[in-house]
This record gives structure tokens, sequence and C-alpha cells, in this order.
């Protein structure tokens, strides 16, 4: 999201580009199919939350703010009680967070070191571990989900690997915890991590580390004062492109969790699903998860164009 | 490169962290292949070699189930990811080489619409959208989601490649009278071909892979391999599940080696 190409001008010619002049037409499906498709149901998304919700499932166009009142409080069974705060969906929300956020943090841990590595190859053999690390991103999610739950299964092939080798007694729990689920997310999300950082690293210029060398730096005070300062932008990149997504993971969650890590993906889908959902609030839900990805979106933004600044 | 320990680039343990994480990614998918040959009907225990569980994917009784689903999925990937492809293109030419005029910069955020907004939202966006126009889900319902999110992702490697391809070209074809259409089908596409091929191929697995957005605006009855496959594994992990996995990967990695080599051969011919 680096602004727009810079387009060369040609230069001595005055004469206009091949295609200038139907930019507008040349774009046009594309807005038509985002904009009709998508865009426009998001606006009709923001205004279901604000409708009563039909208890087949589906609206009544009937203006009501009882969607977001029951996110935030609890007025009793009939609605005729004082408001107390209703902690349940707060709590989810904030599990939630908290889980996106340490699986960003596991993918900084393992992503950091692999994509420094992998910039410091060789350039031939650089493209071969790039490869390497995102074939697993090109699999079916649900299908690497599925099958990270048959590894760490209370019966399953890491269990019975340990049990046989003696390293433990009785099978360790690994499903239904909220480190399987974090697993799950940095399992689906790494390679996020691993590309930015990678091609940041790539970028970075290497006699600055030679210059705190010979000042007497450590190799790891060169890490820390020099390279990851200059590789930032890299690093928030890599982490905004994991945390959004597991935001709002629906198959992590939904798989290797259980009641106990309930997160926003599944309380949303419970919403639209049979007689027991409710779309207003579903709706809500939805506008609440997507106004909070659009604040880290401008928050990444700013810091790119500050970075921007600071660099050239 | 030396190799030895001054080298100010080395850092010891990083090498250690990259197996680990090759061995994350990798394990999973590995053990999956490996107990989709189980000839056992208990997925804990190893009983042998076998070939059955493909057996039962391809004649068992969910058979017919899988079928119908892989049909659809892969017509709908092919469709979404042709027509995704033409709109991307057709936008790629016209932010990178068309003129500027105001909002342009607005329309790139439109076009990367929706790998901002997170899949969840895009599909209680999209079901609403179609229940309130009285669209029925189903099929069609899925191709439309389809093509709108795999918009940026055939985007994106058509103009990186666009970007790499100077302007000359088109306009040597133009000073001797070559129509713009011509100009775009007999020299600018040619060269453009690679970044075509592999935001086609894109487009192609993320449309394969697609599980949420299906999943809400798809209806009662139509299925593709992912709503399927998630069906039957919330009944527990089968062994014909693991085969039928299997088979996905192997459909994915051929794909993704495809687009690699792609880029490749595209590399090549820019130098």
């Amino acid at each position: 999201m680096a602004g727009l190409p810079s387009q060369p001008s040609s230069e001595g010619k005055l004469s206009a580009g091949v295609f200038d002049g139907i930019a507008i037409r040349l774009l046009a499906p594309s807005w038509l199919m985002i904009g009709f498709f998508l865009l426009l149901p998001v606006a009709m998304m923001l205004v279901y939350s604000f409708l009563t919700k039909e208890f087949r499932g589906g609206v009544i166009w009937e203006p009501s703010l009882a969607a977001y009142d029951q996110f935030i409080f609890d007025r009793g069974l009939f609605g005729d009680e004082p408001p107390v705060i209703e902690w349940t969906y707060i709590t989810i929300f904030g599990r939630s967070i908290w889980q996106a956020a340490l699986a960003t943090v596991l993918c900084l841990i393992i992503g950091f070191p692999t994509a420094y590595y992998i910039a410091t190859r060789p350039a031939n053999t650089r493209g071969v571990w790039l490869f390497l690390i995102t074939i697993p991103y090109w699999v079916n999610l649900l299908i690497r989900t599925v099958s990270m739950k048959f590894l760490i299964r209370d019966t399953g092939p890491l269990n019975q690997f340990l049990i046989s080798t003696g390293m433990i007694d009785s099978p360790i729990h690994i499903v239904n915890t909220n480190f399987a689920v974090q697993l799950g997310l940095f399992y689906s999300y790494l390679p996020f991590m691993v590309l930015p950082i990678y091609a940041a690293v790539e970028r970075y210029n290497f006699a600055l580390s030679e210059a705190a060398f010979d000042l007497y730096a450590s190799r790891w005070t060169t890490l820390r004062k020099i390279l990851i300062p200059v590789v930032k932008p890299g690093i928030i990149a890599g982490c905004i492109l994991v945390f959004i997504p597991s935001l709002g993971a629906f198959l992590a969650p939904d798989l290797l969790g259980g009641a106990k890590t309930f997160m926003i993906g599944s309380l949303i889908e419970e919403q639209f699903k049979g007689s027991a959902g409710n779309w207003p609030f579903g709706a809500a839900a939805s506008m609440i998860l997507l106004s909070m990805v659009l604040l880290v979106l401008m928050f990444y933004a700013r810091q790119q164009t500050r970075a921007g600044n600071g660099a050239r | 490169m030396p190799g030895n320990t001054t080298d100010v680039r080395r850092y010891p343990g990083f090498f250690a962290f990259t197996i680990l994480c090759l061995v994350l990614l990798y394990t999973p998918l590995i053990i999956v292949t490996i107990y989709s040959f189980n000839d056992s009907t208990s997925i804990t225990t190893w009983g042998g070699f076998s070939w059955r569980w493909y057996q039962d994917v391809f004649f068992g009784i969910e058979a017919a189930k899988f079928k119908t689903a892989a049909w659809n999925s892969l017509s709908i990937a092919t469709m979404a990811a042709i027509t995704a492809t033409v709109i991307a293109t057709s936008a790629a030419i016209g932010m990178i080489r068309g003129n500027s005029f105001r909002g342009k910069s607005l329309s790139f955020g439109l076009i990367n619409l929706p790998l901002m907004v997170p899949e969840i939202v895009s599909a209680v966006a999209t079901l609403i959208f179609f229940s309130a126009i009285g669209i029925t889900r189903g099929y069609f319902s899925i191709l439309i989601a389809h093509m709108v999110f795999c918009i940026p992702f055939a985007y994106l490697p058509i103009a990186a490649r666009l970007e790499g391809i100077e302007k000359s070209y088109e306009e040597a074809a133009i000073d001797l009278y070559a129509t713009r259409w011509k100009a775009f089908t007999r020299v600018l596409m040619p060269l453009l071909a690679p970044g075509i091929m592999s935001g086609f191929l894109l487009a192609f697995i993320i449309s394969l892979d697609d599980f949420i957005i299906t999943n809400f605006v798809k209806g009662a009855g139509v299925e593709t391999l992912p709503t399927a496959i998630f069906g039957s594994v919330k009944q527990g992990i089968k062994p014909n599940i693991m085969a039928l996995s299997t088979l996905m990967l192997l459909v994915s990695v051929f794909f993704v080696s495809l687009s690699y080599y792609v880029n490749k051969l595209g590399e090549r011919s820019r130098k």
C-alpha cells in the first residue's frame, strides 16, 4: 500500500501514452464488480446492524439500536431490568485480540530469524528457500488446520511419538486449548510474517552492520540497535499481515479450540446459522471487527508514510 | 560470501530457527499424507500400507458427494479466476498506463478492498446483500462472491509485471499504425503473459481454498470441496478425508510450482 506506482514520463515526447484517456473505462469493470458486490454489501451490513431481528433469521425493517445495546448491556431476560455491563461479548473480542497478538508474537519469534536467514543466503538459493516457506500457504487452509488437529490430538502421532520415546507418560492435551488456537493461527499466517521481513532485510545495507562491528559493537547489539530499527517497517508490515486475519479467523478457533477459546469469527458465524441466529447482532459484531481492522490499517499507513519520509 | 564466524551477516541459531520453521510447516502435512495410506479403519493405529482410502474417495459411499463438490470447486475456480484475471488486467493497465484523474488513488484502495476487509466480514456482507436483493443462495452466488475476492490476487502479479515493462514497446506499435487494441493484443499482452498467467493461477488457488465466504453464501445443498470436508470433519477426522486432503494438497503443490515456474520464465525473458 505504498501508494501509486510513479509513471516515468516519456521524455521529449508530447504525444499522449497509448492508454491515455481511457483509464476510467479500463478501471470501470473492477470498480463495478467490487463496488457493487463488496462495498455496497458492507454499507448494507451497516444498515442491517441498526435493524430489528426477525426470529427465523433475517431482519424486520424497523430501526433499532438493539444489536449494539446487546453487545454492551445486559437488560435481563425481558429487557426491562436496569442495564448492567454485559461482559460475554466484550470478553470474546478481548480474547480474540489477545490470541491474535500471541499468534503474531509466535510468528515474529520464528519468522524473523527465518526471514533473516533466507535473505542472507546467496541470491541463487533464496528463491528456493522462499518457495519452501510459501508452499504450505497455498495448501488449502482447511486441510492445513485439519492436519494440525490430527497431529496434536490426544491420541495423535505427536503424543504417540512422545509416549513411545518415554518423554511423557500420558498424552499432553493440546487440542481445545488457547495454545492450540495460537498454533493454528501461526500455521495459517506464518508466510505473511516472513515475506515482508525478508523483503526488508534483502534491501538492508550490510555496510551499516560492518560499521557497527568496526566500532566494537557486539553481534547482538548490532542486531538490536542497527538492523532491527532499519528493517522495522518490514517487521510492522509482517505483524499487521498476521494480526488482521488472525483477529477474524474462523477455522483455527473453530476446529482446534473449544468453547473456552471462542473467538469473534465463531461468534459472527453463529448469528447466521439456523433460526437461533441474530442477523442485526451478527452485522453489528462484523462492523465492530471491521472498524478495529481499519484502525490498525490506518496506524499502519501512518507508520509507512513516516518511515518513507524518514528513510528517503 | 565467506561463511566464517567473522561474517557480520551470520547470526548463530538463525539456521536452527529456519529448520524449526520448516519442520512446523511441513510435519502436519507429511503426517496426514502418510496416514492417508493407513490400512487400519482406526486413524490412531498404523495397520500397514494400502490404497483403500483413495478407492473410498473415488468409489465409496461419499464418492458422489465428493465428485459433485469437486466439480463445483473446479468450475467455480476456473470461471472466477478467468473473470477476475480479465478484470484485473484491464484495471492494471488503467492504473499503471492510463491517464491520471481525480480519485485514482481511491481506485487503488477499491481494487485491494477484498484484501483489507476480513474474510468473515465480506462473508456476512455478501450474505446480507444477496438475501436483501433476493438472489437465491447457491452456485451462482458462490461464483459472484469468488469473482470479487479473486480480483486483487490476480491484480498484484499483473501490475508488478506491467511496471517492469517499458512504455516504448506499445508506443512503437502505435507509431507503426497499430490500433490501441492491436498494440495491446500483439505487443503488450505477450510481454505481460507471465504476469497474467501467475495472476490467474493465484486467483484459481485462492478460489479453491476459500471456505468462509463460500460457507456463508452457498445455501443448502450446494457444496464445494472445502465445505464438504468441513462438514465431514465436524463429525471427526476420517481416513477417507485424509486421502482427499492429500489429493488436494498435491493439486495445490502442482499449481504453486507451475506459478513459480511461469514466474521464473518471465524473469528470464525480461533480462
